[in-house]
């Protein structure tokens, strides 16, 4: 055979090893499945030690709950249920638009992966936003817990539905507010990061490094997005709907 | 009925469409109107018991499809299960070491 024919059936032996082996597939993986599993695995595992976090501060609130029930009904009462739910609605909506944002790198859908991730930043700066208002709106109540915390509003409520509670019962509302402030702060702090992250992800976006055939990115942060919404979907009722008032 | 392969254990080459992310989406929206109505209700000692159950239907809607566990591989599906499994363990365990000793007593 001459060095014409050899040279061309080299070159494509190489772009068919390109095929097989493409640039992302690192080499201790044999197969891009494989490496696709194996990261998604690693992700998972990190959204277990997630889970066990956030499980500390849930069981925190469900013995404090217990034990000092009346004081987390008046507590929970002082949280706006309009607002709460629009941040529920509001995540939900982040979920879908980063759940739309892997379908669209999937289908090396460039435009719409980028529409996809600026809408999830977005719904999750106005979570905050609105979270912004509901921690000055504790603040300005005097719901913060420590120094500055007034039993006032609990021992003398002004709404005639609400129960007038002991001193010593309504001292226990600032635990409510404590966990208030830990989980959803905690929360807050992994929305932040998420956002973060998401800047990062849309400007390597642009640059096309998802919408290529490698989608594990962009489908991994979506596990960690969808993780935070969950600990919200849990976080709402727990804080937000002990037990509103019966409508008559 | 046929032995499971070693393609059964593998996740479907399945990309989840926009049609099934929105009928989420509208399911997720529904339940938490449900669940902000029903705190309304007086519904006694069944408050946090429906209040939990409506949000774990909604957590496994998100895990199932905006997560696509549904279309994984028996590992990733196995994992999912040993979270929950830990999370589970953490608050028995908790609960029994309280209830068994000094429940209520600080």
């Amino acid at each position: 055979m001459d060095s014409q024919t050899v040279a061309i059936r080299q070159q494509a032996e190489i772009e068919h090893h390109e095929h097989e082996h493409p640039p992302y597939l690192r080499h201790h993986f044999e197969t891009v499945e494989q490496q696709k599993e194996a990261v998604s695995f690693g992700m998972w595992l990190f959204l277990l030690t997630e889970i066990m976090f956030f499980g500390g501060l849930f069981m925190a609130y469900l013995l404090y709950r217990n034990w000092y029930y009346d004081a987390f009904v008046s507590a929970s009462n002082t949280l706006g249920i309009g607002l709460g739910t629009t941040n529920t609605a509001v995540l939900i909506l982040s979920s879908f638009t980063m759940a739309m944002g892997v379908y669209c790198a999937e289908m090396r859908n460039k435009r719409g992966l980028l529409i996809s991730l600026s809408a999830t930043i977005l719904l999750g700066l106005v979570f905050l936003g609105i979270k912004t208002i509901e921690y000055h709106e504790k603040y300005t109540e005097h719901h913060i817990p420590g120094a500055s915390f007034s039993i006032e509003d609990f021992t003398h409520p002004t709404d005639k539905r609400d129960v007038a509670l002991a001193p010593d019962m309504a001292q226990h509302a600032q635990i409510f507010f404590f966990l208030y402030f830990a989980m959803t702060g905690m929360h807050a702090l992994h929305m932040i990061i998420g956002i973060s992250i998401l800047f990062a992800l849309l400007y390597k976006a642009s640059k096309d490094a998802y919408t290529k055939g490698h989608t594990s990115t962009i489908d991994n942060f979506g596990l960690y997005w969808h993780f935070v919404d969950i600990v919200w979907i849990f976080l709402f009722p727990l804080l937000y709907l002990i037990s509103r008032h019966p409508l008559h | 009925m046929s032995h499971p392969t070693l393609e059964d254990a593998h996740a479907e080459p399945h990309i989840v469409g926009p049609k099934i992310y929105g009928l989420i989406l509208l399911a997720l929206l529904c339940l938490t109107a449900l669940t902000t109505g029903i705190a309304f209700v007086n519904l006694g000692v069944f408050s946090p018991i429906v209040a939990l159950a409506i949000a774990t239907i909604k957590m496994v809607l998100v895990i199932l499809f905006f997560m696509h566990v549904k279309y994984s591989s028996r590992l990733v599906k196995l994992t999912v299960g040993a979270g929950f499994f830990t999370f589970l363990v953490l608050i028995t365990m908790t609960l029994s070491d309280y209830i068994s000793r000094a429940w209520g007593l600080w």
